[in-house]
């Protein structure tokens, strides 16, 4: 098969040539995450700053994956609940993994993990002051985006659905909304639970998916990362090549001239042409 | 034992020699100096202050590396 290749994906000064990113979460061990990530095709990869155990020193360690691998690194403020924790992390993040790179969560609440707009809004001009390259998590607000983006956000991340619920993209609306109303890309960031959950996400026009429990909670999670590549690529191809409409009824794909004598419907059934178009606009 | 001070690290009371340095207390804690950052009292201490950061009565200080998340 000839091979195909498709523009990359351009954050905060970096080219990816996967659309995909993957989260180092949730594991069985570090040889899968490795493998995992490896089979996913990413480039980027996200990791969560946590506290650094006495003595906790293992032979082989996360770092030691994500440098081996040459992947960029994309660490979390994951957990934070407010922005001051947020900026704190981003900051030590910065200063562990020397990258301007930040993924700000500023999560509202525990049970639904989703995104607090006011302490996100807050926290992403506090990092963009402080010269950090933000890549956002945010509900699938338009407004909220537009606001993100213009703050100087450096992708804007709505989440298809909450965090690791794998319910795939519950407002493609909004997130449609979103990508027609924001100039920075826009990267489906969270609920996606199969393969062709990212490609949904990414027909509809989206720059890239970022999952992690999709992959890790997989009962094969290894085949999941070859499935989750290939519903990214193919999602992308299908958004590239322009589906076709929807339609109410049906479209003949062979000629409806040259049937054998008595064979096909009566011209007057015919409910050919234009009467077939949606009429309600589902496309 | 006027030698100690006691400060909080990762939120466990800890003794530590008074006039002991943040890159001191990196190593003596058995970490590698690039696999972890610093936090005194809520501000981050870069890399490269550590070393002239002496650690003070009640220091509350974080010690933070990556893990594996999404």
């Amino acid at each position: 098969m000839e091979q195909w290749t498709d523009e990359p994906l351009r954050i905060a000064g970096i080219e990816l040539q996967s659309r995909l990113l993957v989260g180092t979460g949730k594991y069985a061990s570090l040889e899968q995450t490795e493998e995992a990530l490896k089979l996913s095709g990413t480039q980027m990869v996200t990791v969560a700053i946590r506290r650094l155990d006495a003595g906790a020193t293992e032979e082989r360690c996360l770092m030691d994956v994500v440098r081996a691998g040459g992947y960029h690194v994309l660490p979390n403020t994951a957990g934070c609940f407010d922005a001051e924790s947020a900026v704190r992390t981003a900051r030590l993040a910065r200063d562990l993994l020397e990258t301007d790179l930040i993924k700000l969560e500023v999560l509202g609440d525990p049970r639904t993990l989703l995104p607090d707009p006011v302490g996100t809004l807050a926290a992403t001009e506090q990092l963009v002051g402080e010269g950090f390259k933000v890549m956002v998590y945010t509900s699938d607000d338009p407004r909220l985006a537009v606001h993100l983006a213009d703050l100087g956000a450096a992708s804007v991340m709505p989440a298809g659905s909450p965090i690791g619920s794998g319910r795939g993209v519950l407002n493609p609306t909004n997130v449609q909304l979103i990508m027609e109303l924001v100039d920075v890309p826009v990267i489906v960031d969270a609920g996606v639970g199969t393969a062709s959950d990212v490609a949904v996400a990414m027909e509809l026009g989206a720059a890239g998916v970022l999952l992690n429990t999709g992959i890790a909670g997989a009962r094969d999670p290894l085949l999941m990362a070859r499935a989750m590549r290939a519903g990214c690529e193919a999602g992308r191809q299908a958004y590239l090549a322009g589906r076709i409409e929807r339609r109410l009824y049906a479209n003949a794909s062979s000629p409806e001239e040259g049937l054998i004598e008595e064979a096909g419907p009566g011209a007057a059934n015919s409910a050919g042409g234009d009467k077939g178009k949606d009429p309600v606009g589902v496309s | 034992m006027s030698g100690l001070i006691g400060i909080h690290l990762n939120g466990e009371a800890v003794q530590v020699q008074k006039g002991l340095c943040l890159e001191e207390l990196v190593r003596e804690r058995g970490h590698a100096s690039n696999e972890v950052a610093v936090e005194v009292n809520r501000d981050l201490v870069p890399r490269p202050a550590r070393a002239e950061y002496s650690l003070q009565e009640e220091d509350r200080v974080e010690f933070v590396t990556l893990v594996g998340g999404g």
